[in-house]
């Protein structure tokens, strides 16, 4: 009985550390591997404990390239979702114009739609305009697929903002320019934030849209997919390991300074 | 702190109305002065108009007609930020994201005042939150909310100083505090105040003039003392205080007063506190506060002084509040007259099922116009 008294009474915690183990393992194991000397050319199996891989990431050909293209394009497609799509939020949140339902179901269409189907149509779309496939029809491809994302989180924040706020600010000798810059920006910021995040994970890690629309060009995604046919690199591992590690970074780092400053507040 | 008065905080509406796209008329075509340096307040029922007419002051809403001016300056087509108003919103609307510090000194930034630091403590000082600069908003109860709301607007100096609803999410303990200390503040710094509320108790309170609109128009406008004294319609008689409103038809003149006949028996009413047309035969309504009127048992009817307005009734119901007594009684013109008495020698006759005669002075009587909704403005109509 006791035991059983003893795990009813920590059930939640015993819940919550499995799942986050269940999460986890995976980043764990890529860790672990990329530590790893293997004997052949696919690092599957454990041999012996080695810094190789870290001392030479670019070490593989061509990786660190494709490496180099996705981040750029990750980065341009954040840019350019989170500026369309912070706009398309306030104009569907604030304005009444016609086909603005339309509008707002269509947008959320990507989200919906198996990827492949977008990515074959997309192709299609590009062959049929005779565009050169490669940096530019990622990024477009990139752009409208993570539009969705974007106008989900802020028009959620955009909705629930008080319009009390923006009149209040223009009572108070506030323009329109200072209106936005200084009272409706920063109470939709958190929601932009989010929907700009989301695009860049999106963006670096999309395989499928990339795959059709790429022509010639290699994103990362595409190098280990590529590579993981011929024989997997440990650097690999070692580039999953510090995109993980800069991740946790953060958001320790973002905790730590909300912390201080409440603490500096209270 | 004292302006002098040079009439610039004058407020003047002249046929200023509104009516949304959809064409629901919010505010008929009204006027009205606010002077400078006044309390004023806008008392109403949700729905008059009143944080319409705040609004189109506030240049938050675009009237349909008419002009808004303050002072000699018209102002009904510049925007708000171009205007020397500022206004308390209802919920207070302030920034989350910034700290209490910031949220006061907005205004000033925004006009390019380059050093707030000395402004934005004083006026935390007065409004006794100089401690609280550094937290946000939502680590604030509601009163001292509202008492940043209420810096954050006074410390630009505004000609007008608009107050929607500014106690309406408080409870009734700190509302009544609030209210002094708003009354204080607005002696303290003589700016025009226009106060939107539709608790009739916190305008009389506070405002030196209060304005009773109802259904988009001004139904009257004065002192407190003079709309609940001499109401001149239904509403105001009903929505300010309690009022027992009698249908009584004139029967002859006698000098300055008019005798009317009500329920078989006589009332005197005189005629310069009577605002309907008095023809004999003509139906007016009659009016009476409660407070007003005394109450004797039947038995006791002798030792009422001549002169006085009289109905018999019976007690019908009696609630001890303390202070005062409230009774219901029914009588011939009205099966539910409320009397108010004050518990200074209380009459251990006067229960239910007692019959009594209800007495008061003529010149506490008021007339009305008997075409109106006797119930317009009562509890039971709102409801």
């Amino acid at each position: 009985m006791p035991v059983v008294n003893w795990l009813k009474r920590r059930l939640v915690v015993i819940a919550g550390l499995l799942t986050l183990a269940y999460l986890l393992l995976p980043n764990v194991v890529v860790t672990v591997f990329s530590f790893n000397k293997p004997k052949g050319r696919f690092n599957y199996e454990w041999q012996q404990f080695s810094t190789d891989a870290w001392k030479d990431p670019c070490g593989v050909a061509d990786m660190c390239g494709s490496l180099s293209i996705s981040l750029q394009i990750a980065v341009w497609a954040t840019v350019g979702a989170t500026l369309l799509g912070t706009m398309i939020s306030f104009a569907l949140v604030r304005y009444r114009f016609r086909a603005r339902g339309a509008v707002n179901s269509l947008i959320f269409l990507p989200m919906a739609m198996p990827e492949v189907v977008m990515a074959a149509s997309l192709l299609t779309l590009f062959l049929n305009m005779g565009a050169q496939l490669g940096f530019w029809t990622i990024l477009i491809a990139h752009i409208m697929f993570c539009l969705s994302f974007v106008v989900t989180a802020v028009k959620a924040r955009v909705m629930s903002m008080d319009p009390r706020l923006e009149e209040a600010a223009r009572d108070l000798y506030a323009g329109p320019v200072q209106t936005f810059l200084r009272v409706t920006l920063p109470i939709a910021a958190p929601g932009i934030a989010a929907g700009a995040l989301l695009s860049f994970a999106l963006s670096f890690d999309d395989f499928i849209i990339t795959n059709f629309n790429a022509g010639s060009t290699v994103t990362f995604p595409m190098f280990v997919w590529g590579s993981a046919q011929r024989g997997t690199p440990v650097q690999i591992n070692v580039i999953g390991t510090a995109m993980f590690l800069i991740a946790v970074l953060f958001v320790l780092t973002s905790m730590v300074i909300t912390n201080r400053r409440n603490k500096q507040k209270a | 702190m004292k302006t002098t008065p040079d009439n610039s905080g004058d407020v003047r509406l002249s046929g200023i109305s509104k009516t949304y796209d959809n064409g629901f008329t919010a505010v008929q075509p009204l006027d009205l002065t606010v002077p400078e340096g006044s309390f004023f307040a806008l008392l109403g029922a949700s729905g008059c108009g009143k944080t319409t007419t705040l609004r189109m002051i506030a240049g938050l809403e675009e009237p349909s007609s008419g002009t808004v001016r303050l002072g000699d300056q018209d102002v009904t087509h510049l925007p708000p930020y171009k205007r020397p108003v500022n206004t308390v919103f209802q919920s207070y609307a302030l920034f989350p994201h910034l700290d209490i510090y910031e949220n006061v000194a907005f205004g000033l930034r925004r006009r390019g005042v380059k050093s707030v630091k000395k402004q934005v403590e004083e006026m935390l000082e007065l409004v006794q939150l100089g401690e609280q600069a550094r937290k946000k908003p939502h680590q604030l109860s509601g009163g001292q909310q509202q008492r940043v709301a209420v810096a954050r607007a006074l410390i630009n100096h505004p000609k007008v100083l608009l107050l929607d609803e500014p106690l309406g999410a408080l409870d009734l303990k700190l509302r009544r505090q609030m209210q002094l200390e708003l009354k204080r503040i607005q002696t303290e710094v003589g700016i025009t105040f226009v106060h939107v509320t539709h608790d009739q108790e916190e305008a009389m309170t506070m405002a030196d003039t209060v304005a009773v609109m109802n259904g988009g128009r001004v139904e009257q406008l004065g002192a407190p003392t003079d709309l609940y004294e001499n109401p001149r319609t239904t509403f105001v008689a009903n929505f300010l205080g309690t009022s027992n409103l009698i249908e009584a038809e004139v029967d002859t003149k006698n000098g300055a007063d008019i005798v009317l006949k009500a329920g078989g028996g006589k009332l005197v009413l005189p005629e310069a506190r009577c605002s309907a047309p008095t023809t004999a035969g003509g139906k007016v309504l009659v009016g009476i506060r409660p407070e007003k009127i005394a109450l004797t048992h039947a038995d006791d009817a002798g030792s009422i002084p001549e002169g006085r307005n009289r109905v018999t009734g019976k007690i019908a119901d009696a609630s001890f509040i303390g202070v005062s007594t409230q009774y219901v009684i029914d009588t011939p013109v009205c099966d539910e007259f409320a009397v108010y008495a004050q518990n200074v020698e209380r009459d251990g006759r006067l229960v239910p099922g007692a019959d009594v005669v209800l007495h008061w002075s003529p010149a506490h009587t008021f007339g009305l116009d008997a075409a109106q909704d006797i119930d317009a403005g009562t509890e039971e109509e709102a409801a």
